[in-house]
């Protein structure tokens, strides 16, 4: 290649990547969603950047082994029987915060009006603790970039291995016709119609999932379902193309015209399949943890499963902490996906996009 | 009484998209006198398809008419509300698109949805009137009156199309703009269907603007005609005249480039390069980058107007002398 | 006796659709109902028709996309210098076959693969035959860009098609086609497409290939006046079988078949002073010529290379 030809060719394609983020940048959805993923993918790379550099300390501050040993001076109290009183308005109100219950305190020599010296879990929101800790008094915030990798290496990963499958399936599919795309057909439907929740309990009981295992068993199940069939009409209409016809003619092979005509031009499909399957991982993710089928050290379902273990799932918004930022995390990370690729699709479908 | 159905002046029109303005329509005139019928040819992106689409004020959405005049039988079009805009639409002025036997709804049937139009327009009329209204249209396009109750996917595009004109001409307008009516129809549909138009024409006094890049078909169906290239008119006047004695070079390299199955055959010529893209304002005769004539005097910086170089008959030029090559 | 390229014998390909939901009888299509024709080296045959006739699928059946359902079609194999039939080819010989024959098609938007560059597009038929060296392969790319017009090449070499005019992408497709310098190119309406005003540099491109390097087209079209332009002998084809057959300006002249008169008498004539001919629909001349087809043949040689269908389109028309 000449260097006139090189020159060339990276203007062209410098241009063609500023043309679709020109028009990635139009989309409003695009960008919001562009923006939260962005932000979550900052934390997840925040937390082993503040080990590193020594801003936190690691004993105190990891997420699963993590310890918080500050101690606190609770005053004992004992919780009236009847509500309202003076002091409390509702049952939930006693213990008020810096108080404990008499009862919960086992060593005989304290009694009430007492200050007893304890350490204290679950914690609120302080400025060591930005979000607090939780009943084991690990940091509530580095647990939560801590479930911002999970869910990047779990989404990430399934839809990569669903999205591979699924095209490749697909392309499969259309192309050769027959037999082979009746069978896939079918198998498309029998994974259809599985109940996918179900389905990932019952594996759970069969197979010690870890995160990269449970990564790759959706990717599959994913891979192997509905997107076939969509990937497939749109193997199909490449193929009626009269440049497909062209290359038959001139001799090619049909796995060549297959791998270099029909996959290249289904990839902006299946790139679309592949953010959008990101977001069912990370939700589908956070189900299993909350019900506790996942062995995994760490992640926001498994920050809410403890919260629900522990008790404090119906204590209102006294422990918010231990529930709202694991809660809103997998929802707007998820979401955030999603409008990622909604604001993609305005890229490779032009007939969405305003003039 | 006016004399024209329709004058267009000085039109001006440019769609905003995220490139830039693109000037589609730039310093239109041209008039239609009642009863003929006027061509318009040019090559895609030449301008016919906007035009017709102003003169209607159909245009798209991010289309904008800057300046210029519309006037259908002394009524000023542009301005107008979109409500007194409807009134005038299909019964002052009515449009057969490109294509526009494809834009039939496929759930409803033919007669249901031409009745729709003509509800528009005579809300007062019985289901019984309407009814035998259509049956005459259809008598005039050739179409037998049972396709009234069929769907649009019993019918075959040449039948389609004739249902479009009927279509055309149900709120008895008049004047029909026709863009391209006959392109993706085989020649010999093509040639009955032509002569429908001219039979419905001569029956019902109606003015027609006739739009097409085929100037074969121009030829045949119109008395005067004009030609478009980059938005302009770069010649126009009655249709022998300028077949006859063709003034713009562009005009000339059109007919030069139809091949004919009559006459000697005949070595053709044809244009280098493309039509200009219309985001950039070109200074000048658009064409000359690709004019085979041009002379020295043709200075491409000069604005051109039209000059008459016999009666009716009007050329765009920038300077008068390259008119004498 | 001219030297044959092609010679395609009852040529027939139908298409079998179920009739219905509930029915189990198959109704069946004839696309192409029994056709035959010779091209001899050098000459370009025209096969003119409206949207139906048959025309497109004759063409991919000849280039075998689609399988035909029967008859014979022989090809010059300049090896075996023998008229070989395109029946039952192996591997091998199929990508033989593959060298020679190729298609030029209408649609200019679609037929070049959007993700490619030029570059690869037009390397692409060398790599599959494996064709010379690499730096011989593209040198031929860069000559045969110049040939067809695309200068000066470097410009063209890294850009994808969509940033391309469709005359120019017909030109790419030229390219791609004519790189391996195939004996025979079928060309299916490759200018109906594009503006008028470059049709003619396109066709007079095709025109002056085809001399240069000794290519037959099968020039596809609805439109006779191209017909005439490309083609010294063109075919009728109608309802799937090919009802007239003569030198391109003999049948001008002297249309027999009233299919082809009333195709002729329907084109439009650019210019306004001229009255069409319009031919009625007699069929007494073709009465005629039937009734000399005793051997029941299906097609009557009327003298001077003309030849004429014989089988009944009464009612049809």
């Amino acid at each position: 290649m000449s260097n006139s030809e090189k020159e060339a060719r990276k203007k062209i394609r410098r241009t063609a990547i500023n043309k679709n983020w020109t028009l990635f940048k139009q989309s409003r959805l695009g960008i919001v969603g562009l923006g939260i993923v962005l932000f979550f993918a900052f934390l997840a790379i925040l937390q082993p950047i503040l080990f590193l550099s020594g801003v936190w300390n690691e004993a105190v501050y990891d997420p699963v082994v993590g310890y918080e040993p500050e101690r606190v001076n609770l005053l004992v109290v004992e919780c009236p029987q009847q509500y309202p009183t003076e002091k409390y308005a509702e049952p939930n109100d006693c213990p008020a915060r810096g108080e404990v219950n008499k009862v919960l305190v086992f060593d005989p020599s304290v009694s009430v009006g007492d200050y007893y010296e304890t350490s204290l879990q679950p914690a609120p929101p302080s400025s060591k603790h930005i979000l607090g800790t939780d009943s084991l008094g690990r940091d509530i915030f580095s647990q939560l970039m801590e479930g911002s990798q999970v869910a990047f290496l779990l989404g990430l990963l399934s839809a990569t291995v669903g999205v591979a499958l699924s095209t490749v399936l697909g392309s499969i599919a259309a192309f050769f016709g027959g037999r082979v795309d009746a069978y896939l057909m079918r198998q498309s439907d029998l994974v259809l119609m599985l109940p996918f929740l179900p389905l990932l309990f019952i594996i759970s009981a069969f197979v010690e999932l870890k995160v990269w295992h449970l990564a790759v068993v959706l990717g599959i199940l994913g891979g192997l379902g509905g997107s076939v069939i969509t990937i497939k009409s749109a193997a199909l209409q490449v193929k009626v193309k009269p440049f497909v016809d062209s290359a038959r003619i001139t001799g090619g092979s049909r796995m060549g015209i297959l791998f270099s005509h029909i996959l290249p031009n289904v990839a902006p499909l299946a790139l679309l399949f592949m953010v959008f399957s990101v977001t069912g991982a990370i939700a589908s993710e956070s189900v299993l943890s909350f019900l506790g089928l996942l062995n995994i050290d760490m992640s926001w379902g498994l920050m809410i499963y403890l919260s629900q273990t522990d008790g404090y799932i119906f204590s209102g918004l006294k422990y918010w902490w231990l529930i709202l930022p694991a809660g809103l995390s997998v929802t707007f990370l998820a979401g955030g996906f999603y409008l990622v690729g909604r604001g993609l699709d305005e890229v490779f479908n032009p007939r969405l996009r305003e003039r | 009484m006016q004399e024209n159905i329709l004058e267009v002046n000085n039109l001006n029109m440019h769609y905003e998209t995220i490139s830039g303005e693109v000037a589609a329509v730039k310093d239109i005139t041209f008039h239609v006198k009642k009863g003929e019928s006027f061509g318009l040819v040019g090559e895609s992106g030449c301008g016919k398809t906007s035009v017709a689409m102003s003169l209607v004020q159909l245009q798209a959405d991010n289309a904008k008419i800057s300046s210029g005049s519309i006037k259908l039988d002394g009524q000023e079009l542009i301005g107008l509300s979109e409500n007194e805009l409807r009134s005038v639409r299909w019964d002052g002025i009515s449009i057969v698109f490109q294509g526009a036997m494809n834009a039939w709804n496929p759930v409803i049937k033919i007669g249901e949805q031409i009745r729709e139009a003509i509800r528009e327009h005579y809300p007062n009329n019985t289901k019984l009137q309407n009814i035998e209204k259509i049956k005459e249209l259809f008598e005039m396009v050739g179409l037998d009156e049972s396709i009234i109750d069929r769907f649009p996917h019993e019918l075959s595009g040449g039948m389609k199309q004739r249902a479009v004109i009927a279509l055309a001409l149900s709120c008895n307008p008049k004047l029909v703009i026709a863009d391209e009516p006959t392109t993706a129809l085989d020649v010999v549909i093509q040639d009955q269907i032509l002569n429908e138009i001219k039979k419905v024409q001569d029956l019902l006094g109606l003015s027609l603007i006739y739009i097409s890049h085929d100037i074969a078909v121009i030829a045949e169906m119109t008395e005067r005609m004009a030609v478009m290239y980059a938005g302009r008119i770069v010649e126009s006047g009655p249709t022998k005249d300028i077949f006859a004695n063709p003034k713009h070079s562009y005009t000339r390299a059109l007919l030069e480039s139809t091949p004919s199955v009559v006459g000697d055959k005949v070595k053709l010529n044809s244009l280098d390069g493309e039509p200009p893209s219309l985001i950039d304002s070109i200074e000048g005769c658009s064409f000359a980058p690709r004019c085979p004539n041009k002379t020295i005097s043709c200075n491409s910086s000069l604005k051109s107007e039209l000059v008459e170089v016999s009666p009716e008959h009007f050329v765009d030029v920038c300077n008068a002398e390259s008119l004498n090559t | 006796m001219k030297k044959n390229l092609i010679e395609v014998k009852n040529l027939e390909k139908y298409f079998e659709t179920s009739a219905g939901l509930f029915s189990r009888k198959k109704s069946t299509i004839k696309a192409v109902d029994g056709i035959s024709f010779e091209i001899p080296f050098g000459e370009s045959l025209g096969l003119v028709g409206q949207s139906g006739c048959g025309k497109t699928t004759t063409a991919r059946a000849l280039c075998l996309l689609d399988e035909k359902t029967s008859g014979e079609v022989n090809f010059y194999n300049s090896d075996t210098k023998n008229m070989e039939s395109i029946d039952n080819l192996n591997e091998e010989e199929l990508k033989s076959f593959r060298r020679n024959i190729q298609m030029i098609f209408q649609d200019p938007y679609e037929s070049l693969n959007p993700r490619w560059n030029i570059k690869d597009i037009i390397l692409e038929p060398l790599n599959i035959h494996n064709i010379g060296s690499l730096s011989e392969r593209e040198d031929a790319v860069v000559e045969i860009l110049k040939t067809v017009g695309l200068t000066p090449p470097e410009n063209y070499l890294p850009r994808y098609p969509h940033e391309l005019s469709g005359g120019q992408r017909q030109r790419v497709s030229i390219a791609r086609t004519l790189i391996m310098k195939p004996k025979f190119v079928v060309c299916d309406e490759p200018t109906s497409m594009l503006d008028v005003s470059i049709r003619i540099s396109i066709m007079d491109l095709m025109l002056n290939l085809a001399n240069d390097l000794e290519v037959s087209y099968l020039y596809i079209t609805h439109d006779l006046a191209v017909a005439r332009y490309m083609c010294n002998r063109i075919a009728v084809m109608f309802n799937g079988k090919i009802v007239e057959i003569a030198e391109t300006e003999e049948l001008l002249k002297n249309p027999i078949h009233p299919y082809t008169k009333r195709l002729i008498s329907s084109i439009p004539v650019p210019d306004p002073t001229y009255e069409r001919v319009v031919y009625d629909i007699d069929y007494t001349e073709l009465d005629n010529i039937i009734a000399t087809d005793t051997g029941n043949i299906g097609m009557v040689d009327i003298g001077n290379e003309h030849f004429v269908a014989t089988h009944d389109v009464k009612g049809i028309l």
